[in-house]
């Protein structure tokens, strides 16, 4: 989102607004140079166009599309992490854009089209990228996955034959704190037909298990009885708490 | 019952006998052939993750939910002298207002929790805070470590020292140990004489190395939705340990365990900080009995990171001695912990458990400051205590000319580490890290370098499970242990279908409540190795259960029924035998069920530490001090691999949160405020897509007979070599020590500098 004036208000012109009152904008209206609409600072009804479904619903302005999703619609595939813009959790396409949903106002995304993450799978049949996932275990805890999901998505409409760094920059503001990204851009890969490095990662395993067994020791030493392992485990779980 | 088995590792076997529980089959051996443990099995949660149907506790709605929000305070030390919320209450939408911090109490850190509202919408509960009125008594403050420790620094506790961290009471962890001003300790290690075995050593050296503090961050925040029902208590919460956040509210709210209900369906990240009630959840459910009505709390991005705990910094002195022939003489470890507001900052369990070492000292201090409370995270003090020990082992090895891996194999007691280690230098081309320094680009130096990994078979008794073998010939397992993200969902769903020789499609597997027979916390990476076993024995006894049913139909005796190869039969008796789904037929209308506890770990099974070797090799641009992992080789002990894609995924994200702990990440206090500088994802910098390393994983099967699956958990063990390993990566190509952590440009451009010195005094490179 840019602060040039003209370009639609921002969370800065959000915040000096909800302290004055009232704020102008030109929302929705604004690509037909029509004038400006006023609304605010108490809710204001809103319909909001998502996955093809159009919702109702009555907000401040300062309400984000965000928690309009989660916690006004009840789309909760969407998550909220960071409210800056800085992690890529919320992101969702805007007229096929994307955009961080935390920095979006609801308002602002009147008369647009809104895909979030429950849009992408067609009467419960999922999409190749997220059967991909699934099969390239793209996620842990599963909580970037929608946003990190959307961004690939993004990519492969517009390059169907990412390379691997384009994959990785195509996620860079997405953040994954489990570490799934190599799996994400195997699973990316795998979604577009191409040979993954993650296949390259198995072969390598199965050398590395053939070299681990020739090259075993005839003789194992024997720990057992050792006084460490059980203050160690004391220890540690004194510290797990 | 005794029973002979196979233990140890690929090629070399022992046997053992061992006692078996009755009711508990024997560990797996070695030479079972699995139709399921040991594949890549693909999350069974996989669909609702990636649609966005998956319903984290923090995306529970209910009709009259309201929204809770805590006030914190601005400052790093103050007395509360006045809490007003009378206009708060007045604010629009507001239905209750909590004081949670009373005039005349002390706040030991910005931050801390003061008071709370929920209202009717989020925006409506963040209004009223900032109607909330409090007046403070600010006192002096003291953050750093090294300020704290001085004589006449500001007391975080005058007496004794109370937190309300659930990561244990300051006090009880320090029992008996000397208080000094701010500082607690030390809690001591003696083995031999380390004065004895100095004086023996050829060569002698001595350094100090400082570690910063690091957040959890984890993606789904702290917080739970509570709601009552009469005097019953539902709460959905973001936990790793359900059973823990139930008796915490219980015992807090004074109502019996048994109204008070904790769900986890799916959970976004924990990584050490996420258990108990903490002082959020008590706060949402006292909110919600106030408001006759259920309260979401859940906090923002900026309590997340300033409140909810962390990895405590550290400043650790390693001293260690070695004979000309590289045998190591004595290990000797002061650190200092900066634990905020709490303790258990110790770094020792890599220098008392890696190497092997008859003379060793350990002093363990913990120093109390104004900030965030420290919380045990992701293999505590492992990280940093790695990081110095393994620095220090290739120090040692450079003064005695002994060739820095072959100097750790001279010392390492562990055959499986020794193993991983041999294995990861193939991967990773040790032998010719020397000739890759040096890059076409005059700047760029390459460096590979190690680092060893201890961790402790965790598994314990606790856990229960419920198994149900249906007249369909389905299944079904009840557990409640929680999700962390770690797949232990799946994990249960593999177990079972193994002993019941069942496809996994025809489990069914419910998780994440406390309504069902008892989970283990998910902390020491226990989970699997508490859950596995407990999973096994139901199934093994619904299993027989279904024996003896099929036996009283067919008037046979009870033991003459057998249960093998997905065939239910008396052997010898051709007339009776059924395929499994055949004879589940003969089952009464509520199946078979058997509910079990888990059995104690054999004690004369092969007891052991669970090891790890990673390698990293780097790459640093000396003129800008930017440093870039190419290419990580973990290679790790993992037990018998109940799931090898969940247990690679796991691997790799521990040493994905290594390499950020590593290079980036860095909580950042205001000298002037004591307020946390970079609460937020943006400037406390995580890894992200463009950091990360390609990584091998090598997952070493060992087979330790401790409990019936020989599982162990890989979560911690898999973050804790890693920092050592690319600081000696980054020493490597620079050609001096690197210290600190995170290895910032200005760390490199240091040791960049040190090394120029050298060169210029005609020292080595």
């Amino acid at each position: 989102m840019s602060d040039e004036p003209g370009s639609g208000f921002t969370r800065r012109d959000l915040v000096r607004g909800s302290l004055v009152g009232a704020i102008a904008a030109s929302v929705g209206a604004k690509a037909e140079g029509a004038e400006t609409a006023t609304i605010g600072p108490g809710a204001a009804p809103l319909e909001l166009t998502i996955n093809g479904v159009v919702h109702r619903l009555s907000v401040e302005p300062r309400v984000t599309l965000v928690d309009a999703l989660r916690e006004r619609i009840g789309l909760t595939g969407t998550k909220a992490v960071c409210s800056r813009g800085a992690c890529g959790a919320c992101t969702v396409l805007l007229d096929g854009e994307s955009v961080c949903s935390c920095l979006t106002l609801a308002h602002e995304a009147a008369g647009k089209s809104i895909t979030t993450i429950e849009g992408l799978a067609e009467d419960g049949r999922l999409t190749p990228l997220q059967e991909a996932f699934i099969a390239a275990d793209a996620l842990q805890c599963g909580f970037c996955t929608p946003g990190m999901i959307l961004s690939c998505k993004l990519l492969l409409d517009r390059d169907p034959k990412p390379s691997r760094q384009a994959i990785r920059e195509a996620v860079s503001g997405n953040l994954c704190r489990c570490g799934a990204y190599n799996h994400v851009f195997d699973a990316v890969e795998r979604a577009a037909g191409l040979k993954t490095a993650e296949n390259g990662r198995r072969e390598t395993e199965n050398e590395a298990f053939n070299l681990h067994v020739s090259r075993l020791p005839s003789t194992v030493s024997r720990l057992e009885d050792d006084p460490r392992v059980a203050s160690a485990i004391r220890d540690a779980l004194e510290q797990e708490g | 019952m005794t029973d002979k088995i196979r233990v140890g590792f690929e090629g070399d076997f022992q046997v053992k006998e061992i006692a078996v529980a009755p009711g508990d089959p024997a560990p797996w051996d070695p030479s079972k052939k699995f139709s399921i443990v040991g594949t890549r099995v693909p999350r069974l949660d996989g669909k609702p993750k990636t649609t966005g149907e998956a319903k984290y506790s923090i995306d529970v709605r209910l009709p009259g939910m309201l929204y809770g929000r805590i006030l914190r305070c601005p400052m790093a030390a103050a007395t509360v002298t006045f809490v007003d919320l009378s206009a708060a209450r007045k604010m629009p939408g507001v239905r209750a207002a909590l004081v949670l911090a009373e005039p005349g109490e002390r706040v030991r850190f910005a931050g801390q929790e003061i008071a709370a509202v929920a209202a009717a919408t989020p925006e409506q509960a963040d209004d009223a805070l900032a109607a909330i009125r409090v007046a403070y008594q600010p006192r002096p403050f003291v953050i750093g470590l090294e300020a704290a420790r001085k004589p006449g620094a500001p007391l975080v506790f005058d007496g004794k020292a109370e937190t309300k961290t659930s990561a244990g009471e300051v006090e009880s962890a320090g029992k008996g140990l000397a208080r000094n001003g701010n500082v607690l300790g030390p809690r001591s290690t003696v083995k031999g004489n380390v004065e004895e075995g100095f004086r023996k050593a050829d060569v002698v050296v001595e350094a100090t190395y400082v570690t910063q503090v690091q957040t959890h961050t984890a993606l789904e925040t702290h917080g739970l939705v509570a709601q009552w029902d009469g005097d019953e208590l539902t709460v959905w919460a973001s936990t790793q340990g359900l059973f823990g956040v139930r008796d915490e509210l219980a015992q807090t709210l004074k109502i019996p365990v048994s109204k008070v209900r904790v769900i986890t369906e799916y959970m976004g990240g924990g990584f050490g900080a996420k258990f108990g009630a903490r002082i959020e959840g008590l706060t949402a459910a006292r909110l919600a009995k106030e408001a006759g009505a259920p309260v979401k709390l859940f906090l923002d991005r900026k309590e997340e990171q300033v409140a909810t705990g962390n990895r405590p910094s550290s400043v650790q002195t390693v001293k260690a001695g070695a004979t000309k022939d590289g045998k190591l003489t004595a290990l000797q470890l002061t650190v200092y912990g900066n634990g905020g507001t709490n303790g258990g900052t110790g770094t020792s369990g890599p220098i008392k458990n890696i190497y092997a070492c008859e003379n060793l000292k350990v002093d363990e201090y913990d120093v109390f400051t104004n900030a965030g409370p420290s919380t045990a995270m992701r293999a505590p003090g492992h990280p940093q205590g790695a990081f110095a020990l393994e620095a220090t082992m290739d120090e040692l090895a450079a003064r005695l000319g002994i060739e820095p891996l072959e100097f750790r194999m001279k010392n390492d007691p562990s055959a499986v580490r020794r193993e991983e280690f041999r294995i990861g230098a193939e991967k990773i081309g040790w032998k010719t890290r020397d000739s890759r320094r040096q890059t076409a680009d005059p700047w760029i130096r390459r460096g590979v370098g190690v680092g060893a990994a201890v961790w402790y078979n965790t598994g314990n008794t606790g856990p229960r499970a419920t198994v149900t073998i249906h007249r369909d010939g389905s299944a079904e397992v009840e557990h409640g242990v929680q999700d962390l993200g770690t797949g232990s969902r799946t994990m249960v769903a593999i177990v079972a279908a193994e002993e019941l020789q069942l496809p996994l499609e025809k489990v069914s597997v419910s998780i994440g409540d406390t309504r069902m027979p008892y989970g283990p916390g998910s902390g020491g990476s226990k989970t699997t190795p508490s859950t596995a076993p407990t999973i096994r024995r139901a199934a093994f006894q619904a299993r027989q259960q279904l024996a003896a049913a099929v036996a009283r139909q067919w008037k046979v005796p009870v033991d003459s029924v057998t249960v093998a190869e997905g065939v239910v039969s008396a052997p010898g008796d051709p007339k009776h035998s059924l395929p499994w789904a055949e004879a589940c037929k003969l089952l009464p209308g509520q199946g078979v069920s058997a509910t079990a506890d888990r059995a104690d770990n054999h004690e004369d099974a092969w007891k052991r530490f669970t090891t790890g070797a990673q390698f990293a090799e780097v790459e640093v641009d000396t003129a800008t001090g930017k440093v870039r992992v190419e290419r990580v080789v973990a290679v790790h002990d993992c037990g018998v691999v109940l799931n090898a894609l969940a247990t690679e995924s796991q691997i790799q994200g521990g040493v994905i949160q290594g390499v950020s702990y590593a290079l980036f990440e860095d909580r950042v206090l205001d000298r002037r405020t004591g307020r946390m500088l970079n609460p937020n994802v943006e400037e406390y910098k995580i890894a992200g897509s463009l950091d990360v390393p390609e990584i091998d994983v090598i997952m070493v099967s060992v087979w330790d007979g401790v409990n019936n699956t020989n599982s162990v958990g890989i979560g911690e063990p898999a973050t804790v070599p890693t920092a050592a390993a690319i600081a000696n990566a980054v020493s490597h190509a620079v050609g001096a020590r690197v210290r600190t952590l995170p290895i910032t440009p200005e760390v490199v451009l240091a040791a960049v500098a040190e090394a120029e010195e050298a060169r210029a005094k005609g020292g080595p490179v």
